[in-house]
């Protein structure tokens, strides 16, 4: 049981295609539960694409995506699974208490939850403002509000973090962390490096591929590299020398 | 299904409006200034008012509500918003009767408002029932919002939704019998109006404007144009996608 539990998401030769390209191909990972995990690679390689198949909103062309036990997608995770689009995906026309009450009710979470998330994401001034009027950084915690909503236990988070000031973005990851103290499971994009120290296990992605997966430390470890951006670049030459 | 998110989404719906006055202005002033225009048009034939004037009635506000209903429904879409609905429990049903509920109570407002203006100010003169002439432009103008959520579907741009007015309303307009008697047509042209909703609208109007007590004719055409809302609902529901490419 507990062998089954502790893995949040389960991919099995998958393969998706958007407009005529292979996005992703063959791919095939298992991410742990109760994690923050950082799936990071440049921007174009298939990491937003990789999420939507684990929300269950992606059509795949082949392969096996389980989540939490079930096929993503099923009705049945459709409120332990929660999403933020890379693009802010709120009403931009309403305001921001409005967007997140109506989502609440969406999601049948609890009274107090909108409080609750519009202080985790520090927008607690701005809940009679409209969306429009917000900054980009703003707006997008409106998105990231949404996903905090309920007790999802799998959070898929499409780079929350851009365009956030350091202080801000420091906050953010400590929620991470609690929430999975909490026992919850962070999936979360960045294309920034540098977000990759504050993630328990990393995903490195490149073409539609996994270059690595494994802690921060082993990977710094590993290649002998300083930082995570010179890790990276490590494993693409060395990915090179393997195919020459 | 589930009433309670159905209601959320149609709150949701009338906060967005109410956060746009001259959208809701425009939805309620347009319809009834075109028939005002209408009146004046026809200032010294009234005799051609009151024949044409209740088949218009029925559709001004016919495209209003399918223009405006398609492009918000569209901006669902493209604003990612309704891929995060769909990703959360919230069923597809729940989410387009939370649309039709929100918009539909505009329709109500806006088609009663019309009738009022053209029974009362303008003066138009029916042999049938007020009340059933104000009960078929209100279906009418419910059934604009449904065929804008139906075929918001079809449409991956805003410039593509707003040319559905014409390819969707045009050709029922021309086909409703209000130019030609439906009957007068080519035969191949009369069955393809049998087909199209907006024709069971305006028969049910032009049968009110000459008798005087309700005919069971009205009462079918009504239901029809009830179907036809139905079914535009079930349709557009059935051709939201969960997963897309």
């Amino acid at each position: 049981m507990s062998t089954a539990e502790a893995v949040a998401v389960e991919i099995d030769r998958l393969r998706v295609v958007r407009g005529g390209r292979v996005v992703l191909d063959d791919l095939s990972l298992r991410l742990p539960a109760r994690r923050v995990i950082g799936l990071l690679g440049p921007s174009g390689c298939g990491k937003s694409t990789l999420l939507r198949a684990i929300v269950g909103v992606q059509i795949v062309e082949r392969g096996a995506v389980r989540v939490l036990g079930l096929e993503a997608g099923a009705p049945a995770l459709r409120s332990r699974v929660a999403y933020a689009t890379q693009a802010a995906s709120v009403y931009d026309d309403l305001g921001v208490e409005e967007n997140l009450r109506y989502f609440a009710a969406v999601l049948g979470a609890p009274k107090g939850d909108v409080a609750r998330v519009l202080s985790e994401v520090d927008l607690a001034e701005h809940a009679g403002d409209q969306v429009v009027r917000l900054s980009g950084g703003q707006r997008s915690r409106v998105s990231l509000a949404v996903a905090l909503l309920g007790a999802p236990e799998l959070l898929v988070l499409d780079e929350p973090t851009v365009g956030l000031d350091p202080v801000l973005r420091a906050d953010l990851w400590d929620l991470f962390h609690r929430l999975a103290a909490e026992g919850r499971t962070l999936l979360v994009s960045s294309h920034v490096m540098d977000e990759a120290t504050r993630c328990h296990e990393l995903l490195l992605m490149r073409d539609g591929g996994i270059l690595a997966q494994e802690s921060p430390e082993s990977l710094l470890e590993r290649t002998g590299a300083r930082d995570t951006e010179e890790a990276f670049l490590t494993l693409v030459r060395d990915g090179r020398l393997a195919h020459a | 299904m589930s009433a309670f998110r159905t209601i959320a989404t149609t709150r949701r719906v009338l906060e967005q409006l109410r956060r746009d006055p001259r959208t809701v202005a425009l939805l309620l002033v347009v319809p009834m200034a075109l028939l005002w225009l209408l009146e004046l048009v026809f200032d010294a034939q009234p005799a051609t008012f009151d024949r044409i004037g209740p088949a218009l009635l029925a559709l001004f506000p016919f495209v209003v509500m399918f223009l405006v209903t398609s492009v918000t429904t569209l901006r669902e879409r493209t604003s990612g918003t309704l891929e995060r609905l769909l990703s959360m429990p919230l069923g597809r049903l729940d989410l387009l009767l939370g649309y039709l509920a929100g918009f539909g109570l505009v329709a109500v407002v806006q088609a009663a408002l019309a009738s009022a203006l053209m029974l009362g100010f303008l003066g138009l003169d029916v042999a049938g029932p007020a009340w059933l002439l104000v009960i078929v432009a209100v279906v009418d103008a419910i059934l604009g919002c449904a065929l804008g959520l139906f075929v918001s579907a079809f449409a991956r741009t805003e410039f593509q939704a707003v040319q559905f007015m014409p390819a969707v309303v045009l050709p029922q307009f021309l086909l409703c019998g209000l130019l030609v008697p439906r009957d007068e047509m080519g035969a191949v042209l009369e069955a393809i109006s049998w087909v199209l909703p907006l024709s069971y609208a305006v028969d049910a109007m032009q049968r009110i404007t000459v008798e005087a007590s309700v005919s069971a004719r009205t009462l079918v055409d009504l239901a029809v144009v009830t179907g036809a809302i139905a079914l535009s609902v079930a349709l557009g529901a059935a051709t939201l996608r969960r997963r897309t490419a």
